[in-house]
């Protein structure tokens, strides 16, 4: 197979493009794609400034990295869920990157501030790991947002995260969540940060071609608990679809953001981003209290809220950088 | 050909095509990617019996 563009040997095979691309010309299409979801759906304005939400993983990885490539310059936050053997190596492969990046990184620690781990914490509440990880991260990411003032929240939630959740939403007829997928959410002032996911419309498999490409090193071992994640089921029937009939993830999704447009002029904006605010840290919740000051009121935890800064640089984050 | 998948290694004695190597080892084309001699390379590639590859899921769940 040959690129494209070039003509020499390809590294990889798009089919749902109908094209092959060699290893600088599918570096340069796949930070075209990200750079031109940024700017269709104004992801980012002028007087914003990012942080990504990182995880050691290719996605979040390779986001951050191209964010800076494209002139974003983005700062790093890594919530430290305490899973032993992996928590551990994601956090070196971050700062493996924050040092190339020559970009801050705030961990939020949470053993030393909850006084427990994801798995003692699910298990005590009864509750799935992969939900009560996404009620710390969601907690913590929009907190480092407020407390130091970024005004973006990035995520790297690729094509095959978003549809795989879409089919799981359909397949059970989740019809509270159906709507709330979207490319961009909007926040609140001073208490809900703004969050987007430019890689939205790029494949799992572009974003891992991306990162080995680039030399990314990243964490290739999947998170221990989410082997039986129903995700990584959805996902794999989505990709058999995809190789009997190439472009079938990508226009489930474009169909998605077409009929989502439709349904939020209807019903009128951000209706699942509203609620008040909680009594006891101020920050977003439906109820009096939020899920993390109920957690550690339940469990008598008295230590603050805090986040560790790891910085490699001395580069002040809310500047730009002119490249 | 010596192959690296999902932590164990595997040996093929014959070249063939990335396709192949990945219908041996029962893998979906759309969910993992090769690399030959720390090179992506794409499924029409002929691996050499010399070869070093490796098999990368690119799937993650969570």
């Amino acid at each position: 197979m040959k690129c494209r563009v070039c003509g020499k040997p390809a590294s990889i095979s798009l089919k749902s493009y109908n094209t092959a691309l060699c290893a600088k010309d599918f570096t340069s299409f796949f930070e075209k794609r990200v750079l031109s979801t940024i700017n269709k759906y104004s992801l980012i304005d002028d007087n914003d400034a990012p942080i990504v939400a990182v995880s050691g993983g290719k996605d979040s990885l390779a986001l951050w990295h191209i964010i800076n490539k494209l002139g974003f310059p983005a700062d790093g936050v890594y919530v430290d869920l305490g899973i032993e053997g992996y928590s551990d190596i994601s956090l070196s492969k971050i700062k493996i990157m924050a040092d190339m990046l020559k970009r801050k990184v705030f961990i939020f620690p949470m053993r030393n501030v909850i006084e427990k781990g994801i798995d003692d914490l699910s298990r005590t509440l009864r509750r799935a790991p992969c939900s009560t990880c996404g009620m710390i991260k969601r907690y913590a990411m929009n907190r480092i947002c407020i407390e130091k003032n970024y005004s973006v929240l990035m995520t790297g939630h690729n094509l095959d995260d978003e549809a795989s959740a879409l089919f799981g939403n359909i397949l059970y007829w989740k019809d509270e969540y159906l709507w709330k997928k979207g490319v961009l959410l909007e926040g609140r002032a001073g208490r809900l940060s703004k969050k987007v996911k430019p890689l939205f419309l790029c494949s799992e498999r572009e974003a891992a071609a991306y990162a080995i490409i680039n030399g990314i090193d990243y964490v290739y071992e999947e998170c221990p608990f989410s082997v039986d994640a129903k995700s990584l089921l959805y996902k794999s029937i989505l990709n058999r679809l995809e190789e009997l009939s190439p472009a079938t993830k990508i226009g489930f999704i474009k169909g998605y953001l077409r009929a989502a447009k439709k349904h939020k002029s209807a019903e009128g904006e951000n209706e699942d981003r509203e609620g008040g605010d909680c009594k006891v840290c101020g920050y977003p919740t439906y109820g009096e209290k939020c899920s993390i000051c109920r957690i550690m009121e339940k469990f008598e935890v008295k230590n603050k809220f805090y986040f560790e800064e790891y910085d490699p640089c001395c580069l002040d984050s809310h500047k730009k950088i002119v490249t | 050909m010596k192959v690296e998948w999902d932590g164990k290694q595997y040996e093929f004695a014959k070249p063939m095509v990335v396709h192949r190597l990945l219908e041996e080892l029962s893998l979906s084309k759309e969910a993992h990617l090769v690399v030959a001699n720390n090179k992506l390379v794409t499924e029409d590639h002929k691996l050499e019996a010399t070869d070093d590859v490796r098999v990368i899921r690119v799937i993650s769940g969570g």
